[in-house]
């Protein structure tokens, strides 16, 4: 659209200055969305309040989650006529302090933070299991292996901190290499099952009209999105922080086949890190993670979590043909026929669920705690995940459909315990 | 062909002329997006009224409803067009069409959803509907964006086909992923929500106006209820309105729990949910409803 802006003078500014308001807030806001908001606001008129936030809305909102944050904009922003004067002045610390005093309702704070061009939001303190010199049990190894071999092998839980630093590095290179789902896109091919007769007609054309060949096609490849859901509870919490970067490692790395990878945690609530997942150094990104979640080594609720994913997440994640990697030790203190029913409709949502447990590493293993029993029927396949070594062989067995892990075995212990 | 209304109120009315009651928050977009000439990006539950909104709004203005239904491998032959290879084949054995310009002509072409909505229709632009976003593939979304922001298709044998007068462009998505934001940031957007109690009556009395009008008033305000449980799918307006049909033709004059037992498979879908309101829960929410109705 080239059409000249209307002329609406200083309505036209305060849009301009409520835009980059919402752009503090997080929104995103470009100069193209100003230009919008301008025209739709002429074109709508000024005459109620109501449309004028309609308006607005329908330009600047474009996801559900943003619409708590524009209200919460709008709200501060055209609330009040001198509020164009106080934004001149918002460095003004009378001000700000109006502004911490007020109970702060969900989106506020950050909303008024942008508005009122407070510095970045003082960042929440680190919590307890992310701190980089988190008290660890030295252990006497013998060297008989190799550095690095010794490291492969050994327990997260029992690593020093030069050897977490050190595993962690390890892990960065790790890779979860993914088998390709069938497209049903096509793309030319010399031997394809099937026949492409638009680029026939083509070649024809070429030779006079004379079909001396037929053109071929085959279907396109397509990656699978990853769906990890890592349990952060008190029993867990050494193993999610490695898996965790590993799993920073898989969604940041190029050319390793998954589409999109979710990250998702839960202790006693389910947090979705995502975003986070996305921030390149991969401490800042487990920082944030960790600071989103509330929950770190605390109690866990895996039921109520699952359900919690279920309801809100799995429609929006799981299509698409997805792999979800569960990891949490199945110790739940919950109701079982909860926790049953949703890693049942877990299971029947998703391409194949593979759930990862610590524990497994003992020796003589066996599922006797009811939420392990309620899950293990569940999954597709079941596999430790307590050493380099470990999330090394799941990355050479994601890719195959038929590899069960220990579920076989410990579905025949179970059914034996229960004869 | 009836004009374009010309305000916000115009759009209400319009739609209430087709029985579609609408909120304020959605008339203006669908005013903005009439005036400006862009398309209007849908999101909501399934349920809400969000595919209904272009078939009104097709009827209400006497234009032809074009509708893309998505699916995952939507690919330009089955969005755009076309070509008819058998005629082609014919034709050049015929040796009726002399070289490349003959065989690729429009005479030869299938036209499909997309390239329909650029041709003039009787009765003016036509209001595609590009349903389900969300179930197409990413390179399809790619794809779209020139159509949406120039509402132009181009056929790679045949050249760009630009619209005389813009379609009406209206995509839902019922977000089992996230759109693109490019694509979004050429749309106005609105996320359709479930309606409040008073536009939900109001919208059943005008799509099942033979229902009377306590039992009209318990049924929403029982779906209404129901919304505020843990259930895995939430009942859209469209159940409201499947239920209050059923119980119409089983000659209910009045909720009670055995009829809720019975026709419980007309708002919920899932056996879980099912299970989880049969029997005492449902007495429970039917009495609260009933209580907070008198």
């Amino acid at each position: 659209m080239t059409a000249a802006l209307p002329e609406t003078g200083r309505l036209a500014e305060n849009i301009a200055h409520f835009a980059r308001a919402l752009r503090r807030a997080g929104l995103p806001v470009g100069p193209g969305r100003v230009a919008d908001a301008i025209r739709a606001v002429a074109a709508a008129g000024f005459t109620q309040r109501e449309d004028f936030y309609w308006t607005l809305h329908a330009v600047f909102v474009s996801r559900p989650e943003h619409r708590t944050l524009f209200h919460q904009c709008f709200r501060l922003y055209w609330r009040d006529p001198q509020f164009l004067e106080h934004m001149m002045s918002f460095m003004l610390p009378s001000i700000k302090g109006v502004q911490d005093d007020r109970r702060a309702e969900a989106g506020e704070k950050r909303a008024a933070q942008a508005l009122l061009g407070d510095a970045r939001p003082e960042p929440p303190p680190l919590p307890p299991g992310l701190e980089e010199d988190a008290p660890e049990i030295e252990i006497d190894a013998s060297a008989t292996q190799s550095a690095e071999e010794r490291l492969k092998t050994l327990d997260f839980e029992q690593m020093s901190v030069e050897e977490i630093a050190e595993a962690k590095r390890m892990l960065a290179r790790l890779s979860l290499p993914v088998k390709p789902l069938m497209s049903r896109r096509m793309k030319g091919a010399v031997t394809g099952p099937r026949l492409d007769p638009r680029a026939t007609i083509r070649a024809a054309l070429r030779h006079g009209g004379e079909v001396l060949d037929l053109k071929r096609q085959k279907p396109r490849i397509r990656w699978p999105n990853l769906v990890v859901i890592c349990d952060i509870s008190g029993s867990m919490s050494q193993y999610s922080r490695m898996v965790l970067h590993f799993l920073h490692a898989v969604a940041n790395q190029r050319g390793q086949g998954w589409a999109r990878v979710h990250g998702f945690t839960f202790g006693t609530r389910l947090t979705n890190i995502t975003r986070h997942l996305r921030t390149r150094d991969v401490d800042a990104a487990l920082a944030a993670a960790g600071a989103q979640a509330q929950d770190w080594s605390g109690g866990t609720r895996i039921g109520a979590s699952l359900a919690a994913f279920n309801r809100d997440w799995s429609r929006r994640v799981l299509g698409q043909g997805a792999v979800v990697l569960l990891i949490t030790d199945g110790l739940d203190r919950d109701d079982a026929g909860l926790l049953s029913r949703e890693i049942e409709r877990l299971h029947l949502s998703c391409r194949r669920l593979i759930w990862l447990n610590p524990l497994l590493r003992w020796e003589g293993f066996a599922p006797r705690a009811q939420g392990i029993r309620a899950m293990l029927p569940h999954v597709d396949s079941f596999r430790a995940g307590h050493s380099v070594a470990s999330l090394e062989a799941l990355g050479r067995v994601i890719s195959d459909a038929g590899d069960g892990g220990d579920k076989a075995r410990l579905m025949r212990l179970m059914a034996d315990n229960a004869r | 062909m009836s004009d374009l209304p010309g305000s916000i109120d115009a759009v209400e009315t319009l739609l209430e002329g087709e029985g579609y009651v609408a909120s304020r928050a959605l008339a203006t977009v669908v005013f903005l997006s009439l005036k400006l000439g862009k398309p209007l990006f849908l999101e909501g539950e399934a349920g809400v009224g969000k595919t209904e909104i272009a078939k009104v709004l097709a009827a209400a203005l006497g234009r032809r409803l074009i509708r893309l239904q998505c699916h995952e491998g939507l690919d330009a032959g089955s969005a755009v067009s076309e070509w008819n290879f058998a005629a082609q084949m014919i034709a050049i054995r015929a040796g009726e069409a002399a070289g490349r310009a003959g065989v690729f002509s429009e005479d030869f072409l299938i036209e499909r959803p997309l390239l329909a909505a650029m041709r003039p229709q009787p009765g003016g632009a036509p209001v595609l509907l590009i349903d389900e976003l969300d179930r197409a593939d990413e390179p399809f979304e790619a794809f779209l964006l020139e159509a949406l922001s120039d509402f132009q298709v181009t056929i790679p044998e045949l050249g760009t086909v630009k619209a005389p007068e813009p379609p009406i462009v209206i995509l839902t998505s019922n977000r089992t992923r996230e759109v693109h934001d490019a694509l979004k940031r050429r749309c106005f957007y609105h996320w359709v929500d479930y309606p409040a109690f008073d536009r939900e009556l109001a919208i059943l009395k005008s799509r099942v106006p033979e229902a009377a009008e306590t039992l009209s008033r318990e049924v929403v305000a029982f779906v209404q209820r129901l919304r505020g449980e843990e259930l895995f799918k939430r009942p859209g307006v469209a159940e409201t309105i499947d239920w209050a049909k059923c119980l119409l033709a089983l000659d209910v004059i009045e909720l009670s729990p055995e009829v809720i037992a019975d026709t419980l498979g007309a708002i919920l879908k899932y056996q879980d949910d099912i299970q989880k309101l049969n029997g005492l829960e449902a007495t429970k929410i039917l009495n609260e409803v009933k209580k907070a109705l008198t």
